[in-house]
């Protein structure tokens, strides 16, 4: 346990070298446009993390740009896994549904969400439900793609078990189609977890007046170096705490299944 | 209970069709113990499906309590030849023998009493914690069994169920086989190759022929008193019968060899 730990650890040693590099190659070239490390986590600090401690420490900038983003990520992300995997059940059992649908599926999700965020922008108007819709249809896909290939591809002897021991719609579904379908599924949650950081960012660049993209954007036309770095800097950070959290979830759910391989 | 009248079944069509049951009858009452012998692939698998509504044969006729099997009849319970894939691997053994007994009215207690029950009569009592995969192969058939037999089905088909168990443990699940039946008035047909078994466990051993499969000899069997793994064995109406019956299936598969 603490070995497996230490050589985890072992194998984060690259972390603190290459930022040292960095510090050390940003402080040589001394340019405006490649500020250091340290710089950039302390405006980080500075800009969003040293407010009050009532409000855990989260600055004004922080509570108007970054919550907002966050909130609607956790939505947006939540509303195109509940669909994706409700419509891919539904589409991988029902071989008559997926035959009408399939062709439509392939041509909305080839679609890239970017040039559909204007349309959605005349549908749904400028805010939060814009940014909704570009989040749910920029990561219902891969949900989606993988939830109907789970559901459709499931061991004739699981259903045939199902079958013979009487097992109600109910328990059929919950209790069979789910699980054996959960590793397709999962592998399509996965991707989503990644895409749908990205479409909030890009969600944001339009019709918008807040969240962690707006801000890139001002900071952009500012010149404002050191908050794009920094708001670059909280997307990464992001990005790994969502994929480890993910993780653990998958492993709690999947323990059956990597340890039946 | 059961009567099956010239059913057939092919697989595909064209050219590369398969016949598998070319025109089963057979006739199974209440409370019956009934063995299906063949050589290997001459479709014993495919009837079983067929009974078990599992499988719409192409033709002939099925009744089950006198009515047309359409889909999978209630109240019967299968041991499927590829036990490892027949149990959940996302659910404990407990879970996976106590699953089907919810639409039997029991509550979650029950349920779970009922399960370990039947895992401890198949010698797995401290393995309903356990996952499938944990368990060898033997030890998943076994399971498989047990979720048969705590379904308490009025008919329960068995595909070669002892194929992957030591012979002790096969005698003892054979005689468990025939406590339970006993016991529970259950209808069982059994699969097997092993023709010791096929005599020693049925009431009637039926051999059917290499593919397209039909009935070859449908022959009762007629020992003295409770079935004894070690007296019936050596009763001379028992050597008699396991050499004739080893006869109808070798002969057949001879031919097998030779065509196939
Ligand atoms: N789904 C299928 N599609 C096409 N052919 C099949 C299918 N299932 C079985 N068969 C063929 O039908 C024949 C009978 O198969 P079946 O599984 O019923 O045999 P079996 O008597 O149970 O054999 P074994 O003793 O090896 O279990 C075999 O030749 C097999 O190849
Ligand atoms: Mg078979």
């Amino acid at each position: 346990m603490i070995l497996s730990l230490l050589g985890r650890l072992g194998r984060l040693w690259i972390v603190p070298v290459a930022l040292a590099v960095w510090e050390l190659a940003a402080r040589e070239a001394r340019a405006v446009y490649f500020p250091p490390p340290s710089g950039i986590a302390l405006h980080v600090y500075e800009l969003w993390f040293s407010g009050p401690p009532a409000r855990l420490f989260l600055t004004d900038d922080a509570v108007a740009h970054i919550l907002p983003s966050l909130g609607r990520l956790l939505l947006g992300w939540s509303a195109a896994c509940l669909l994706g995997v409700v419509a891919g059940v539904a589409l991988g059992r029902s071989a008559r549904l997926s035959q009408y649908l399939s062709p439509l599926i392939h041509f909305a999700r080839s679609l890239p969400p970017p040039v559909l965020l204007p349309v959605f922008l005349v549908l749904v108007g400028v805010g939060t439900p814009l940014q909704l819709a570009g989040i749910v249809f920029g990561v219902v896909w891969p949900v989606l793609i993988n939830s109907i290939d789970g559901a459709r591809y499931i061991d004739r002897q699981y259903l045939d078990t199902a079958q013979v021991f009487g097992l109600s719609r109910r328990e059929r579904l919950t209790r069979v189609i789910l699980p054996a379908a959960a590793p397709k599924i999962f592998a399509g949650l996965r991707l989503s977890v990644a895409l749908a950081l990205i479409m909030m960012i890009i969600s944001e660049l339009l019709g918008s007046t807040e969240g962690v993209g707006y801000r890139l954007l001002i900071a952009q036309s500012q010149l404002d170096i050191l908050t794009m770095w920094a708001a670059t800097l909280l997307l990464g950070v992001l990005g790994i705490l969502f994929n480890a959290a993910f993780l653990a979830v998958e492993r709690r759910v999947l323990g059956w299944h990597r340890a039946a391989l | 209970m059961l009567e099956i009248h010239n059913l057939t079944h092919t697989y595909g069509t064209g050219p590369g069709a398969h016949e598998a049951l070319g025109g089963v009858d057979l006739k199974v009452a209440e409370g019956e113990l009934v063995c299906i012998v063949g050589p290997s692939g001459c479709g014993k698998s495919t009837l079983l499906r067929s009974i078990a509504g599992l499988l719409r044969p192409t033709g002939g006729e099925i009744l089950f309590q006198g009515d047309p099997v359409e889909r999978t009849p209630d109240n019967l319970a299968v041991v499927f030849q590829d036990y490892s894939r027949s149990l959940f691997p996302w659910m404990s053994v407990a879970d996976n023998v106590a699953l089907p007994l919810r639409r039997k009215g029991m509550d979650g207690r029950q349920r779970r009493q009922a399960a370990l029950d039947a895992l401890e009569q198949v010698d797995l009592a401290g393995a309903g914690g356990k996952y499938p995969w944990e368990l060898s192969g033997g030890m998943q058939q076994r399971a498989s069994i047990a979720r048969a037999i705590a379904y308490r089905p009025t008919l329960m088909l068995m595909d070669e169920p002892f194929g992957s168990v030591d012979a002790q443990t096969r005698e003892d699940l054979e005689d468990l086989v025939l406590r339970v039946r006993a016991k529970h008035g259950m209808t069982i047909l059994l699969i097997t190759h092993d023709i010791d078994e096929s005599v020693y466990v049925g009431d009637r051993v039926i051999v059917l022929s290499k593919a397209p499969a039909k009935v070859v000899s449908d022959l009762r069997v007629q020992l003295p008193g409770p079935r004894d793994q070690i007296t019936t064995r050596e009763h001379p109406g028992f050597v008699q019968l396991r050499a004739e019956v080893g006869r109808l299936v070798r002969g057949r598969q001879g031919q097998a060899a030779s065509t196939g």
